[in-house]
């Protein structure tokens, strides 16, 4: 069975990276590399670069991309400390190819963007391209402390209501005011109100986004794609549960009252004790009826996937745009059932996955429904070689 | 490649906001360039703006006159004290010439990042002046501090007998629902009037 690649390349690939350039990005000084609509394979050794080329492709999304990294972090390392870089793609969307070019530009301390040749505002990236990752690092999001599982949430959120990245910031900022005014000794009791009046209504706005986020994904989990378990997501957290219980405007008044009873509290703990800030994501696997966290590795890689996938049903119901999916070694802790299941779904969708990976032979079951490209030392080589071939 | 005084030039040009050192060099030769119909009346309009402008001790606009022109114009409305960020925002309003009132220019915002506190601002002589209007209303940006910066004012105000409003957020005029944001359309809606 051969597919033909253009056959690939049908109208219903809704968002593709065709064209990825990197200037003095990471390990590359640059790199061209021309791709069709296809799942992208990566394979190399540890280090050779693949990862790099996944960061480069989170950069096309508001935000610090997949290793939350700084401007002078992503920069070539051999360049001096504030080097411009720059990733370019040309992009096939909805309305035909896009150019996205974004970077740091000499001397700049902030990341340049432009769209179709013009300057542009990064939350502008967010109606022509938008990505899902799951990284290594991520295996261990049920067993590591909330701050992770919180970071996973907010972006699922954010996939899913853009206002929230603001409520998020405007939150935080005031949360950072207050706690700086009771560690200097509790100032102006008025100006303590009024920024906890401003967490009170951003703190609310979050909760509500979360909640309505939440409930999406976790009716999207709720049934098992092939291998792939069903999960129950639910949110621990006071002001999510006030919400939930009475309406946002509800949550605000709670919340604002019980920031005022915490200020002795808050003081001596030098942060705030309570609000939307300390919430959890708690995912149980739903076929073992167990926390996620108490499942094998395995296991909890496929929950992950689960959510993952599910994520990107409901960015496509949302906004009619499938996000790309980047996915780091995604093939380590997935048994060949389960990694044949997972490019199975993977060549359906609406959008361009790009996946890296040690090993060849764990993609063989894409055969010819993927391309595949070999990086060594920073440098990228299409291989026309597939894995099928030499493993049947 | 230049002289001193053209690096100087260059060097103190490029700190003016919106100019890089690029845009300050290219600034600074449109002006050697232009000597005598430019270069030098903007020497002059410096030194004698530098000389004479200062900040009105009333409201704390920036005029050459003690009071400034709005606080001693006797057309103004007393009643009505628009309170501000700083004389950007002061001349903002005063473009629409849709308000007659006083003006407060507050200097600044509250920031506890910033070291910025009330007496920075002068919040205290705020409230002295507010005793003499019917109305205040808050013009602080929409942002955080903005919006801290107005709840503080109105809770200092508050008890005093004069109204406290601030200005609306909401659909900008000419505004599509469509192209807005999700937090204006929440905001317009909280705010949304009977017609």
């Amino acid at each position: 069975m051969t597919t033909d690649p253009e056959d690939a390349q049908d109208a219903s690939r809704r968002l593709a990276v065709r064209r990825l350039t990197l200037t003095d990005f990471r390990c590359y000084p640059f790199l061209r590399l021309e791709a069709d609509p296809r799942p992208v394979v990566l394979t190399g050794a540890n280090g050779a670069g693949k990862t790099n080329l996944l960061e480069a492709l989170s950069f096309l999304t508001p935000g610090r991309g997949m290793r939350r990294a700084t401007l002078s972090e992503v920069a070539r390392r051999e360049a001096q400390d504030g080097a411009p870089w720059a990733v370019a793609a040309v992009l096939d969307g909805p309305g035909g190819p896009v150019e996205i070019g974004t970077g740091r530009e000499p001397g700049s301390e902030r990341r340049t963007v432009r769209i179709g040749g013009s300057p542009a505002k990064a939350r502008e990236l967010d109606g022509i391209a938008s990505a899902l990752w799951l990284t290594p690092a991520m295996d261990r999001l049920f067993t590591e402390g909330a701050g992770g599982r919180r970071r996973f949430l907010d972006r699922l959120v954010f996939g899913q209501d853009h206002g929230h990245a603001a409520a998020a910031a405007a939150y935080e900022h005031a949360m950072r005011e207050r706690t700086r005014l009771l560690k200097a000794g509790g100032g102006d009791a008025a100006w303590l109100t009024a920024l906890e009046d401003a967490m009170a209504r951003h703190g609310a706005t979050m909760a509500a986004a979360r909640n309505a986020a939440v409930a999406r994904l976790d009716a999207a989990c709720a049934e098992a794609v092939g291998p792939f378990p069903a999960a129950r997501l639910a949110l621990a957290g006071e002001v999510e549960g006030w919400t939930a219980e009475g309406g946002a405007a509800a949550a605000e008044d709670r919340l604002r009252a019980a920031l005022f009873r915490a200020r002795a509290r808050d003081e001596a703990a030098g942060a705030a004790t309570i609000g939307p800030h300390r919430t959890d994501l708690a995912v149980r696997h739903a076929g073992r009826d167990l926390p996620a966290g108490q499942c094998s590795t395995g296991e909890q890689k496929a929950v992950l996937v689960s959510i993952v996938l599910a994520q990107a049903r409901v960015r496509t119901a949302l906004s009619g745009l499938a996000p790309l999916l980047l996915l780091d070694e995604v093939a380590a802790h997935l048994d060949a059932t389960r990694r044949a299941a997972l490019y199975d779904v993977l060549s359906g969708l609406n959008a361009q996955s790009w996946m890296t990976g040690t090993d060849e032979r764990t993609f063989e079951s894409f055969g010819e429904r993927a391309q595949y490209f070999r990086v060594e030392s920073a440098t990228v080589v299409k291989n026309d070689f597939l894995p099928t071939d030499e493993h049947r | 490649m230049v002289g001193p005084e053209l690096e100087r030039l260059i060097q103190v040009l490029s700190r003016l906001p919106g100019l890089g050192p690029r845009s300050a060099r290219r600034a600074a030769l449109h002006l050697i360039e232009r000597k005598d119909v430019l270069m030098r009346p903007l020497a002059e309009a410096l030194a004698s703006a530098a000389d004479s402008v200062r900040r009105c001790p009333v409201c704390g606009n920036f005029d050459s006159v003690e009071p400034c022109a709005i606080c001693s114009d006797p057309r103004r409305d007393d009643g009505l004290l628009c309170v501000v960020a700083d004389v950007g925002s002061l001349w903002a309003m005063e473009r629409t010439g849709a308000y007659a009132g006083r003006y407060h220019v507050l200097g600044g915002l509250l920031s506890a990042l910033d070291g910025v506190g009330p007496e920075d601002l002068g919040i205290a002589r705020l409230v002295t002046r507010a005793a003499a209007a019917r109305e205040v209303i808050l013009a602080t940006p929409a942002t955080v501090e903005g919006q801290t910066t107005a709840h503080y004012i109105a809770d200092r105000l508050a008890g005093t007998g004069v109204a406290v409003s601030g200005l609306a957020h909401g659909v900008p005029v000419g505004g599509e629902l469509d192209y807005l944001d999700d937090g204006t359309i929440s905001a317009a809606l909280r705010a949304r009037r009977s017609l």
